[in-house]
């Protein structure tokens, strides 16, 4: 339970501070939520990881949907040299995730300094 | 110890941030380009998104609504003549931001600010031809004409207040591929694009060239191979004209076959130049011979094919003028286009107005250059070259009473310039007002109007064609043009005294005209003006194929529809082969070949003369073609130094109808004395070799071999069009080679509610994210048209209105 409501806080924070400020805020609300809601630091990396590849993943999928895949088609081709949007999606999403996971290690461990 | 895996977890955490945050590690700053609410994402443009907005900008005078159509081109309605060129720079920039600052910067030698050090040897190379120094002289006079001025000052006020919109996320894909940001725009940026088109279409020159072949040859040969007038030429000004004396007489300097014609070697390299194939169609037929009574105007530009497209498509309406058709992002007006009055449209001028002169400098300090027996001062430019990710590079560039010394102990572009120091004179440099000709040209209502507009246009010199409502058709080879001696400036001269310069303009009274003439029609299409009746020296080469053959149709139509004139344009008729192909046959005793030549013989036997997409003898006769040329010339010129001339297809051609013992038949190489019979077969037995793979390879059909594509700026092939299926070729009326081509078709019918057609090869939309970024590139390749929209304000409930953008103050 505790998990599932760090996922998801880490995800709700995550996108509303990204209308306003750049995208590494993601590590920054990691941090946050792991520093707040205190779990074993394994299960915090898994959270703001969970948190950010879902979000990522989930926030491309729907815009690149709405766009045919039009955009991704090119861009895979681009970066990975195979035409292969999924890959793309799947790739937005691990980097979210790596970012807000460390982000929220870093958090959990920050915690563990102050306690005992 | 906790506070050990608390650091190596925080430090994991920064690297990683800024390895995702930059180019350091990867080629693209990735955290930032992936992320969904800031990166690319963002540029993936929802295929149902809503183009329409109400907009308030505080620079407008009055209302303006703009109607997207179903193509998304925009149809302007402005209140306030200068709001139009507000609303103008507002969408060129909403849709075209990153293509016109990557414009601009190549036109200002800023290149490897955007793309690092591998522009460099572009930026200097520009820097050196003046490209800023000629731009800040056309700003001057720009801005010193109330007209272009306030017309230049709104469409800049309408960029920058669509860049002031931007956002991280709104950026262009390109931009954040890149990493950079954008830059204000400014009327000197307007002036750098119209030099870069005059660099496009008024830069080439065989200059170097030239003097090295006319150092390497005899002058019989020599003329054999760059010969003054091809025989086949049919001028746009029909021969038989006769013009009046002329006002001026250059005069050739005294010492001009000991010192020029017969002096000089330079040995150089080959480094990139405009594409000689930077030609284009124009014609106007008038009333008497169309089905309806009114003029027809079409005009195809053919430049390089990009995406996104040079053109832009719009309609631009005032009180004062309602103009349609292809608009230059980067400049105001419609480029080429039609009003309610009239139609206009036009060809490359293609006359040499670059020209070299040889600088002898006082020392290595390059302060003082010989010049009329006297040391006189140079001065100086020192042009700062900023490259991405690396410290600048400061290059100074001595000017000269020629111009800028462009080669020099600092750089040679390439060439191996042996020391010596090159000065340019350019046409370019010169001042003029280029751009009112497009404004005036908006607002012509007819011939009297049409004339006032063209005289604007000094450089790069046009063959404008014109045709009205009133039903007048008229071209003028417009320009302003050095009065030439003969034979001035097709080589490197002398740079130590002033009898080697310019000597004037060709007074605008004198530039050849035709207006409403007895044949008809008026036509253009890159080949020479005029006959040699005409007094001043016009140069070598032009390209005759074209205009020959449209000439020949346009004389035999009668009752000419708009749907005649698509299959015009879009011709792939190849005249050279209609001339060369039965002379190239009649060498070759079929008894002599194997059954590989037999059979692609009897291919080429059957073969229409057409370049169609399918065509397999089209291929088999440019593969010959080209062997024939090879074995003709290569022997004579593989001694020859480089960058050599290599004559145009024209001159091979003639000279194999005409004489079958031209003399580079023989082979130097062999003690045999070979004929055109020898180099017939040889070659075509070379070519069937090659045929003969191209057919294992599956690229026998014309369009598989020719493989035209459309590039992106930044030549990336996954936002390029590959492979397209389609005819024409190089001297055919539709010239789509590889990567250049027709880059916008134009039919204009002038019948009381004007009828016009038009495609270019791209899309409204710069951004690859969108569905309208190459979405007309099929019609395009099918040869097909759309139909182009001359909207009125009654029509605001029209269903082919798809968005609305309604603008105030």
């Amino acid at each position: 339970m505790k998990f599932l409501i760090s996922v998801l806080l880490t995800a709700l924070l995550s996108f509303a501070a990204c209308l306003f400020l750049p995208w590494w805020v993601i590590a920054v609300t990691g941090f946050i939520v792991a520093f707040a809601i205190p779990q074993k630091a394994g299960i915090a990396f898994l959270a703001g990881f969970a948190a950010l590849f879902f979000l990522w993943a989930g926030l491309s999928f729907w815009i690149s949907a709405a766009n045919n895949h039009l955009l991704a088609h090119k861009i895979s081709l681009l970066f990975i040299k195979a035409d292969n949007p999924i890959l793309l999606i799947a790739i937005t999403g691990l980097i979210g995730g790596l970012v807000a996971g460390f982000g929220g290690l870093t958090g959990r461990l920050t915690r563990k300094l102050f306690t005992r | 110890m906790r506070i050990i895996p608390l650091l190596l977890s925080a430090a994991c955490t920064i690297v990683l941030i800024i390895i995702l945050n930059t180019k350091l590690v990867a080629p693209a700053p990735l955290g930032a380009l992936l992320s969904p609410q800031h990166g690319l994402w963002q540029n993936a443009e929802p295929a149902d998104k809503n183009f329409s907005a109400d907009l308030k900008f505080p620079q407008l005078k009055g209302k303006v609504s703009v109607y997207f159509d179903e193509k998304l081109i925009p149809h302007v309605f402005a209140a306030q003549e200068n709001d139009v060129y507000f609303v103008q720079g507002y969408l060129h920039a909403k849709f075209r931001l990153f293509q016109m600052e990557l414009q601009t910067n190549v036109a200002a030698g800023r290149a490897a600010e955007m793309v690092g050090d591998v522009a460099l040897k572009h930026d200097r190379e520009f820097r050196r031809l003046g490209m800023v120094y000629a731009a800040e002289t056309a700003l001057k006079e720009m801005e010193q004409n109330d007209t272009t001025k306030s017309s230049c000052d709104a469409y800049t006020a309408g960029v920058n207040a669509y860049i002031n919109t931007l956002t991280e996320s709104t950026l262009p894909v390109e931009y954040k591929l890149l990493g950079i940001k954008p830059e204000k725009w400014s009327n000197l940026k307007i002036a750098l694009f119209l030099k870069l088109m005059s660099n496009d279409l008024a830069g080439h020159d065989d200059d170097f060239e030239m003097t090295n072949a006319k150092q390497f040859f005899s002058k019989t040969d020599f003329d054999l191979l760059y010969p003054l007038v091809q025989d086949s030429l049919d001028p746009i000004i029909p021969k038989g004209t006769i013009y009046a004396a002329p006002a001026m007489k250059p005069v050739a300097p005294k010492n001009v076959d000991s010192m020029y014609l017969n002096k000089g070697f330079v040995a150089a390299e080959e480094f990139v130049k405009p594409n000689p194939a930077n030609g284009s169609n124009n014609w106007a037929v008038s009333g008497s011979k169309t089905k309806s009574g009114a003029p027809i105007l079409c005009n195809d530009p053919h430049l390089g094919l990009n995406l996104p497209s040079i053109w832009y498509e719009m309609q631009l309406s005032t009180p004062n003028f309602n103009a349609y058709g292809a608009t230059f992002p980067g400049s105001p007006s419609v480029i080429i286009g039609f009003n309610d009055s009239c139609a206009f449209g036009v060809t490359n001028g293609g006359r040499d107005v670059r020209d070299y002169y040889e600088i002898k400098f006082k020392d290595e300090s390059r302060k003082q250059y010989w010049f009329n027996n006297a040391w006189k001062q140079t001065t100086f430019r020192v042009e700062e070259i900023k490259i991405a990710g690396k410290l600048s590079m400061l290059d100074t560039v001595a000017y000269t009473v020629f111009g800028p010394v462009m080669y020099d102990k600092n750089f040679n572009g390439g060439r191996q310039t042996n020391n010596k120091n090159y000065a340019v004179r350019w046409k370019a440099h010169d001042k003029s007002n280029d751009l009112l000709m497009f404004n005036l040209m908006n607002h012509a209502k007819n011939y009297t109007d049409y004339v006032t507009a063209v005289e604007n246009l000094k450089v790069p010199g046009q063959n404008v064609a014109f045709a009205s409502k009133a039903g007048d058709i008229a071209m003028r080879t417009q320009g302003e043009w050095p009065a030439k001696w003969k034979g001035q400036g097709d080589f490197i001269m002398p740079g130590i005294d002033s009898s080697y310069m310019w000597q004037g303009m060709i007074p605008q009274n004198e530039i050849p005209f035709q207006y409403n003439p007895e044949r008809g029609f008026v036509s253009s299409a890159n080949q020479k003006p005029t006959d040699s009746t005409y007094a001043y020296y016009l140069g070598r080469e032009y390209p005759v194929a074209r205009g020959l053959l449209i000439n020949k149709r346009l004389t035999a139509m009668q009752q000419i529809t708009p749907q005649d004139m698509m299959a015009l344009q879009t011709d792939n008729y190849n005249i050279y082969a209609e001339e060369l192909l039965p002379v190239l046959m009649k060498q070759i005793n079929v008894g002599m070949l194997n059954a590989d030549e037999t059979k692609y013989f009897s291919i080429l036997k059957s073969w229409n003369l057409r370049n169609d997409a399918a065509s397999i003898g089209a291929t088999v006769y440019n593969e010959w073609y080209k062997k024939f040329k090879t074995d003709v010339y290569d022997d004579e010129f593989a001694k020859a130094p480089q960058p050599i001339q290599i004559p145009f297809e024209s001159t091979l051609i003639e000279a194999t109808i005409r004489d079958s013992s031209y003399k580079f038949f023989d082979d130097i190489n062999t003690t045999k004395k070979e004929t055109l019979t020898d180099d017939a077969l040889k070659s075509f037995k070379e070519a069937v070799l090659i045929v003969k793979n191209l057919e294992t390879t599956g690229k026998l059909e014309w369009w598989k071999n020719k493989d035209t594509r459309i590039n992106h700026l930044l030549k990336q092939p996954a936002f390029s069009r590959m492979h397209l299926n389609m005819g024409g070729g190089r001297n055919m009326i539709n010239a789509t080679t590889e990567d250049h081509g027709p880059s916008w078709r134009m039919i204009v019918s002038l019948t009381a509610k004007t009828e016009a057609y038009g495609v270019y090869p791209g899309g409204q939309n710069g951004n690859p994210g969108s569905l309208y970024y190459d979405n007309f590139v099929d019609k395009w390749a099918e040869g097909k048209y759309y139909s182009l929209w001359m909207m009125t304000k009654e029509e605001v409930k029209d269903n082919r209105v798809k968005w609305i953008m309604n603008f105030s103050n």
